[in-house]
């Protein structure tokens, strides 16, 4: 494909919620009015100024950003390549998960409900969830599988003492997948008084177009950092890890009419996209893990923020033409790239970021003297325990 | 109320000749897959059902409560598949129609036309997918109507009043009232929405409007009947298999036939 035929504008998705083929508003009956409630008050909120100017105060004096940018003078030399980090570990909660979540939680106070819903994988979006129901005097409550609830106890400490009630979800494979079932099975339940705060760029319209929104700061931030930093050139290439995939729909959306790479690199045990094949699961259709009777699949990798089958459509639309690409990562080369993140520039990147650093680290050899801008979408301090664990006396 | 312009299936035109000899009609589900599930058929066919519900277990069953879930569970870790449950559904012949629920992965895989080629071939009528909703339902319908298969519709309390003819419109068989806001369970009392949807229903329409969701006994079931059509008994009939197996079910559809089959009046 010549990069002339490539589409290189950011997609407004229509009333039908598509991405190209993809997207769309799967949702039980209950769930449809709601869904189209959320819509227009997201389209009224965003167009308005007022709510815009409260939302960019909180990201600024809340959250801290802008985020910087931070180049890995020492790595950079060591692969031959310039890296450059849009540090969103750097934001209040840690993550780039409090973008969305500030405005999410607004939004729900516009539409006047009391009660927000939220899953979470690593616990990062619940952590984000559980800070702004805080914040704006919301009841929160987090939906979290039991798997993940064991490996981030820290995360479901922070979610309790924020005031949020945290539920272990015990159905299915027990991890990410599960709890989006879960919220939503509340959601049904609870739909006239509590608002569903998704995660990821994933879910029923308008929820992957309207994080994706929340979520560009990352990149319109990014874009003009980086030209200040390197003479008014944009990256060759943008890195991005991808599970649901909104921090990296986030730093790609500043840069889709780039001349630029974008790479969203995924868990080999659950490279949705890498798989290619589509499925309709929690609202969207989207490429998803599933067997040859549409049963979905358990992903697994080391990081529970990226274990998840299915992938937010816009990813899938983006591969499908060709902009963006999805190559995977082990958790070999996942665990080499935390240590190495951390050993030459003094940064522990989340776990989820790692699989970023280690796929920048493999093509390397491929790209020398490219600049890579990578989204280090979070921090790595919940994933301390863990590591310890896996890695033992080995550090010497 | 409006009549619909078309010709009914073979799911309608039996529900609406039980209605019009004032039967209530009861619509037991059962998981496909689920040990003894073909005698379970088998014997609420034989206790009074009008119609079986079964439904093809999935991996993330999004409107089902625990004890559906549960049997979904169990039934995919025995090996269930769409392919063995239509295969096992031939060998049933119990002169009721038969419906299927599955969520709409299982329709997508497996492709529209060849989903409902395999229906037919398997003997089901008709079909329920709650997470398709009228937007998403255009190239499923189409397939559907082709072959003959009646793509039930559901309306939920959240509907709009606007939104009800439209969902009507595209029902066939019945239309599927949902009682309550939440998934499938049994719940202690029958929730005012289950009365409150059915009267909406049956006043924008003459297609048979039967409740589930939340119907969980014979006398909330004798309740429902006393404003919609019928009912749909989900997980009352499932945790009876889970817990007694095939025979129990049997016992509580005639309960639940035997209250239904006395009307209550409604005091106005």
């Amino acid at each position: 494909m010549t990069s002339k035929s490539i589409p290189r504008e950011l997609l407004t998705p229509g009333a039908d919620g598509r991405f190209g083929e993809f997207g769309g508003r799967f949702v039980p009956e209950t769930l449809v009015p709601a869904c189209e409630e959320l819509e227009q008050a997201f389209n009224s909120a965003w167009s308005d100024s007022i709510f815009r100017t409260e939302l960019n105060d909180l990201l600024r004096e809340y959250a801290g950003r802008p985020s910087i940018l931070t180049e890995c003078h020492n790595l950079g030399a060591q692969l031959g390549i310039r890296l450059i980090l849009k540090r969103e570990d750097l934001n209040h909660t840690g993550s780039h998960k409090i973008n969305s979540v500030l405005g999410q939680a607004l939004l729900a106070k516009r539409m006047g409900k009391k009660r927000i819903i939220a899953e979470t994988g690593a616990g990062q979006h619940g952590v984000a969830s559980a800070t702004a129901a805080a914040l704006l005097g919301l009841e929160c409550k987090v939906y979290m599988g039991a798997v993940d609830v064991e490996r981030q106890s820290l995360n479901v400490f922070r979610m309790k003492l924020l005031g949020s009630e945290v539920e272990a979800v015990n159905s299915g494979s027990r991890t990410l997948k599960d709890a989006v079932n879960e919220a939503m099975r509340d959601w049904v339940a609870t739909v006239e008084s509590s608002y569903y705060a998704i995660g990821s760029v994933m879910g029923p319209h308008p929820y992957p177009y309207m994080v994706r929104q929340f979520q560009s700061v990352i990149g319109q931030e990014a874009r003009q950092q980086f030209k200040a930093m390197c003479n008014g050139d944009d990256p060759d290439l943008v890195v991005a890890c991808v599970g649901g995939g909104s921090n990296a729909m986030g730093i790609f959306s500043g840069f889709i009419d780039a001349d630029t790479r974008l790479v969203g690199v995924e868990p080999a045990g659950g490279a949705a996209v890498g798989r290619g094949v589509p499925g309709v699961v929690h609202g969207m259709k989207s490429y998803l893990m599933q067997d040859e009777h549409g049963q979905v699949q358990e992903a697994h990798s080391i990081s529970a923020g990226l274990d998840y089958p299915g992938v937010g459509p816009e990813h899938s639309y983006l591969s499908s033409v060709g902009r963006a690409e999805y190559p995977s990562v082990t958790d070999d080369e996942v665990i080499a790239g935390f240590v190495l993140l951390a050993r030459s520039e003094g940064i522990i990147p989340a776990l989820e970021c790692a699989h970023a650093v280690a796929w920048i680290t493999k093509e390397a050899p491929k790209i020398q003297g490219q600049t890579v801008l990578m989204n280090l979408s979070g921090r790595g301090d919940k994933d301390v325990a863990q590591m310890m664990t896996i890695l033992g006396d080995s550090l010497g | 109320m409006s009549s619909p312009n078309r010709d009914f299936g073979v799911l309608e035109t039996h529900l609406r000749n039980l209605r019009s000899s004032s039967r209530k009609i009861l619509v037991p589900y059962i998981t496909g897959g689920l040990t003894g599930w073909i005698d379970a058929i088998r014997s609420a066919a034989a206790n009074g059902a009008d119609a079986v519900e079964i439904g093809i277990p999935f991996s993330d069953p999004v409107m089902d409560g625990p004890v559906i879930q549960q049997a979904s569970e169990r039934a995919l870790r025995d090996g269930a598949t769409p392919t063995s449950i239509f295969h096992e559904l031939r060998s049933v012949d119990v002169r009721i129609p038969l419906i299927v629920m599955c969520y709409y992965n299982t329709v997508f895989r497996a492709g529209h036309e060849r989903f409902a080629n395999n229906l037919l071939n398997a003997g089901v009528v008709a079909a329920i997918i709650p997470d398709l909703p009228l937007e998403e339902s255009s190239d499923w319908c189409a397939a559907a109507d082709k072959t003959g298969i009646e793509t039930i519709m559901l309306a939920a309390p959240t509907a709009p009043d606007a939104r009800l003819p439209r969902v009507v419109a595209r029902a066939r068989g019945f239309v599927y009232a949902v009682g309550l806001l939440g998934v499938t369970g049994e719940r202690s009392e029958l929730a005012t929405t289950a009365i409150s949807m059915a009267t909406r229903l049956k006043k924008v329409t003459d297609v048979p409007v039967l409740v589930g969701v939340g119907v969980s006994n014979a006398a909330q079931a004798q309740q429902a009947c006393a404003v919609a059509d019928g009912v749909i008994q989900g997980a009352s009939v499932v945790r009876r298999l889970l817990d007694n197996g095939p025979d129990a079910v049997g016992h509580y559809v005639a309960e639940v036939r035997s209250a239904i089959d006395q009307p209550i009046v409604v005091a106005r």
